[in-house]
């Protein structure tokens, strides 16, 4: 009995067991089937969202920054120029403790404290996945360094690139300019243009000078190649490879050398020089004094240089030559007697008796002359050679303003040259309607006196007026001044001039040219305002100096340079060129708070001169500056 | 003649179809070694060795009788609790887990002992108690589960956990545990569901929240799971080719020869690919169905239904894992993922499986 149960019981436990055992199957059965449905979904649904994920994890699309174009003078100096190099970057966003990262960096690689401030800044400008240089320019011994003691560093790498230098730093600051990380703005100006994908991987974008009005070429064309990733963003093999195209290369007008005489013949002082070749504009010099290390600005300037730049007394960073505007003085004589001749307001003979002073018709109001006492009789051609006051106090009145605006404005005053930098100013040339516009005042008879010496409302830059004496040493006719002559294509090798079509003729009279050019000539000679700058030259040169007041003197005051601060005496101009018959380089001066042209422009233009025509190098120029210490 | 007997006595309580199944799977996974570990010899050669490890284990277990077996199972269950008693007390941590027990020579991992102790222990105490089980018999075999469970659950081991906690319910299961007591036990469980949640670590929660939206940690947690489905969707229909999977050979794939290997699989060789892994498991899963059906005993019974549920089981959590339907949990592909230690205790399961087989057919004749 009780084995029967026992056995009954066991069969249906046998039973249960295979029913049970049959739902297990079951179970087994819909879970695998649960998994093929997932893995239909995964690989037939939605099998192109998940290749289209692959590829996009497989395959990144790495620009190529092409190299950038050189900058050669004339001759094929080099002015800037790109050399490889290892920077030490960090990548933000990979690093948790920058500062104790840092200071770890530093035993290993030499980061002053002017690096960390100018990383700092660089840290606030960008975005946080982007490698910024802590250090750049690295020895092979701190590459090596780093590269043994990597693994400690994730997220911080030794990168090889090209550096842009700047091979002669303060000399050619002000014209070549400077290239230096894009930034915030400059993406969003170039998100609008055609070039955004061009700047994909650059980091850096000309800044000022040609650098920056030459980009365009400069810059190249980025190259692209699809890498093949691994996870760690690591190339692993290139898929394919658009080789990036290197910018072009300029070909400047510049005369090195002669840029470098100009520039040291400068000394001690602030100022100017332009010398352009009248017969096409081709600018041979560009100095703008003080200058500043364009190298320093590459990879952001660090704080401590840019204040000693920025809060300079000397304005470094000022392109004066381009930016600066002074009262012509003096130096606007010619081009008021040239106008005099144009209107039959003065006749070459017409001569003044000079008492030292004028007066306005109906007026005991006295606009002296610089000389005390007068010149005596002069005409025209003596007014420019002794710088005559009295004589254009005269012939402006008589010209009136509207006359001498039109006149100037057709010579190209007010207006700016179209240099091919950017940045230019117009400069002005009073008139009656200008002055209306700005102070809401009427124009008085004796605001046209003092414009007729080129005092008062006149401005100048120190390019225009080296344009103006350009075209007037070419006969009135004008080139635009340049200072590209060639762009050398990257990709096929050759040279594109750049046309020298000129800009306009003024059609001037040929007697009256060759008369206001005759008194120039004289004005370096023996009796001329510039006679010792003049002494000695085995040619013409055709001159005029100008002073520019810096401040103004009352009725009666006398201007004694001594007692003048520094910063209050007169701005020194000389404006020349020569050989006077057949003028091959025009020029223009400034010497800020040189006192008179005459004894600080002239001969810094002499010596420009002497190179330029004679190939002379001055001698080593113990300049001296005022407190008599030697400098070179 | 004597070779050939040898022969015939070497393979006397081997299974032969269960033999080509396994033997198939152990080829794949040496195939599909080579691929993921990028032409690495080296690796395919350590699982070589690991297999033959594995079979010598499985050749032993399946020439035991099982009447050896079942006097191991008291013993073996005591070792294996002491054991993980141990590792709580005195065990290395690594990896934020305490799961390894220095012995000297080497480091072991009690819990793997357990995954075979655990239902040989139930299935032998229900053999016992065959005559004359109560419900207070199912309370004590559910004991005698919980407790090991519960020391391997907070070491942690989320995977170990649950696969020790699945094949003691398989034998509960197949032992006849009464449907209303299952019904009470699963309404038991969702309703401490909330406290469980409280109870599991943070990194254990951060993978259910991952499972839910893998994007939320695209680069942390979620990474895993994001690249995983990556390969297997990207593969395909056919696959991608051998050795041409570009998720694992650009390491995308993490951890792609062990608990990963199957996605390294499935991008190269596709929906087609899986269809012939998914048949040879199921295979294996029907052939050891089989066994458990004609097994004689209770004891051969509640065994056999365990190992080859809890077999499928392995493959279940892993596939499910790496095509993104089931949380990240450290279990390995059965067969397929490089390393011996789970090798060894699946083919010791599957000793047993072949040693109730052929035991019972000599027993029969």
């Amino acid at each position: 009995m009780n084995r029967r149960v026992e056995l009954k019981n066991h069969q249906r436990e046998i039973y249960y067991f295979r029913l049970r055992l049959v739902l297990s199957l079951i179970f087994v059965l819909v879970m695998l089937f649960l998994l093929l449905t997932r893995f239909v979904y995964l690989q037939a649904i939605r099998h192109s969202h998940y290749q289209t994920l692959a590829e996009n994890n497989r395959i990144s699309i790495v620009p190529i920054v092409p190299n950038r174009g050189l900058i050669l003078d004339r001759n094929g100096v080099v002015l800037a120029h790109n050399y490889s190099g290892y920077t030490l970057e960090i990548t933000p966003s990979k690093v948790n403790d920058m500062e104790a990262v840092i200071d770890e960096l530093a035993k290993l690689v030499d980061i002053q404290p002017k690096d960390r401030k100018r990383f700092k800044k660089l840290l606030v400008e960008s975005k946080n996945f982007e490698s910024l240089p802590i250090r750049s320019r690295l020895s092979d011994e701190e590459v090596a360094r780093f590269a043994a003691q990597r693994y400690r560093f994730p997220g911080i790498e030794i990168k090889a690139r090209l550096f842009r230098e700047y091979p002669f730093h303060e000399q050619t600051s002000h014209l070549i300019g400077y290239i230096g990380r894009i930034n915030e703005s400059e993406i969003q100006q170039l998100e609008n243009t055609e070039d955004a994908a061009n700047y994909r991987g650059s980091d850096y974008i000309g800044k000022t000078g040609v650098e920056q009005s030459y980009e365009n070429e400069l810059h190249g064309t980025t190259g692209i190649e699809q890498v093949e990733v691994d996870a760690g963003a690591r190339g692993v093999r290139v898929l394919s490879r658009t080789p990036p195209v290197s910018g072009n290369s300029l070909v400047l007008t510049l005369d090195a050398k002669l840029q470098e005489v100009a520039e040291k013949s400068f000394g001690n002082y602030r100022g100017a020089l332009i010398a352009i070749d009248p017969n096409n504009g081709e600018i041979l010099a560009f100095v703008s004094k003080p200058g500043y290390d364009p190298n320093l600005f590459i990879d952001g300037i660090d704080e401590q240089s840019w204040s000693e730049l920025n809060d300079s007394p000397d304005v470094p960073l000022n392109n004066r030559a381009l930016r600066g505007q002074y009262p012509p003085g003096s130096t606007i004589k010619p081009f008021m007697a040239l106008a005099a001749l144009y209107y039959n307001k003065r006749t070459p003979s017409y001569t003044i008796s000079d008492p030292g002073y004028y007066t306005l018709p109906g007026s005991s109001h006295q606009y002296r002359d610089w000389k005390k006492g007068g010149h005596g009789s002069v005409d025209l051609f003596k007014s420019i050679v002794v710088s005559c006051d009295t004589y254009y106090y005269g012939l402006a009145t008589e010209l009136g303003i509207d006359n001498i605006h039109s006149f100037l404005s057709q010579f190209g005053f007010g207006k700016k040259t179209g240099i091919d930098m950017e940045g230019e100013v117009s400069g002005l040339v009073p008139s009656q309607e200008w002055k209306q516009k700005r102070y809401n005042q009427k124009w008085y008879a004796g605001d046209t006196v003092s414009v007729g010496i080129g005092q008062g409302y006149n401005l100048v830059t120190p390019l225009q007026l080296a344009y103006f004496t350009a075209t007037l040493a070419n006969d009135g006719v004008a080139y635009h001044p340049h200072l590209v002559r060639e762009i050398k294509s990257s990709k096929t090798g050759e040279s594109t001039s750049l046309g020298t079509e000129p800009e306009f003729d003024l059609n001037l009279n040929r007697e009256h040219l060759a008369l206001v050019k005759r008194a120039m000539v004289a004005v370096t000679q023996p009796g001329g305002t510039a006679a010792q700058a003049g002494a000695g030259a085995p040619y013409e040169i055709a001159g005029k100096t100008g002073t520019a007041q810096v401040i103004g003197m009352k009725q009666g005051e006398k201007y004694i340079e001594s007692q003048v601060l520094e910063r209050h005496r007169d701005h020194a101009w000389f404006i020349a060129f020569a050989p006077a018959q057949q003028p091959r380089i025009a020029l223009t001066v400034l010497v800020e708070n040189g006192g008179h042209g005459s004894s600080t422009a002239a001969p810094i233009a002499r010596k420009v001169l002497d190179y330029y025509l004679l190939g002379k190098i001055p001698k080593p120029l113990p300049v001296v500056d005022e407190a008599g210490v030697e400098n070179d | 003649m004597i070779r050939r007997r040898l022969w015939q006595r070497f393979i006397l309580h081997l299974d032969p179809i269960l033999m080509a199944e396994l033997g198939l799977l152990m080829l794949i996974s040496l195939i599909v070694l080579y691929s993921a570990s990028d032409g690495n010899w080296g690796r395919v050669g350590g699982q070589l060795t690991n297999m033959l490890v594995a079979f010598c284990v499985l050749w032993l277990m399946a020439n035991m009788p099982l009447h050896y077996l079942m006097r191991t199972a008291l013993p073996v269950y005591v070792l294996g609790v002491v054991l993980l008693i141990a590792v709580a007390l005195f065990g290395e941590i690594s990896h934020g887990a305490r799961r390894w027990l220095d012995i000297g020579m080497t480091t072991i991992q009690p819990s793997e002992l357990l995954k075979i102790a655990v239902p040989l222990m139930m299935a032998w105490y229900f053999e016992k108690h065959e005559a004359t089980l109560t419900l207070k018999n199912y309370f004590i075999a559910t004991l005698l589960l919980l407790v090991p469970v519960f020391l391997i659950a907070r070491q942690p081991d989320l995977g170990t956990t649950m696969l020790i906690a699945a094949s003691g319910f398989y034998v509960l299961f197949l032992a006849g545990l009464s449907w209303r007591v299952m019904l009470a036990l699963l309404i038991a469980a969702l309703a401490s569901a909330p406290m469980l949640w409280s109870v599991l670590h943070d990194y254990q929660r951060q993978r259910i929240r991952t499972l839910i939206d893998p994007m939320q940690d695209a680069l942390g947690h979620g990474y895993h799971t994001i690249q995983a489905t990556i390969a297997m969707g990207s593969g395909g229909i056919f696959g991608k080719g051998y050795l041409n999977g570009t998720q694992s050979h650009l390491d995308f794939l993490p951890e792609r020869t062990t608990d990963f290997i199957f996605a390294v699989y499935s991008e190269e060789f596709g929906l087609f690919g899986n269809l012939i892994l998914l048949g040879l498991y199921l295979m294996v899963i029907v052939r050891g169905f089989v066994i458990t059906a004609n097994a004689s005993t209770y004891f051969t019974r509640l065994m056999a239904g365990s190992i080859t549920l809890t077999f499928f089981t392995y493959t279940f959590v892993n596939m499910g894992m790496v095509s993104g339907i089931l949380p990240v949990v450290g279990v390995p592909l059965p067969l397929i993922s490089y390393g011996g230690t789970s090798l060894v205790t699946l083919m010791m399961g599957f000793g047993i499986l072949m040693s109730i087989h052929t035991h019972q057919k000599l027993v029969k004749t």
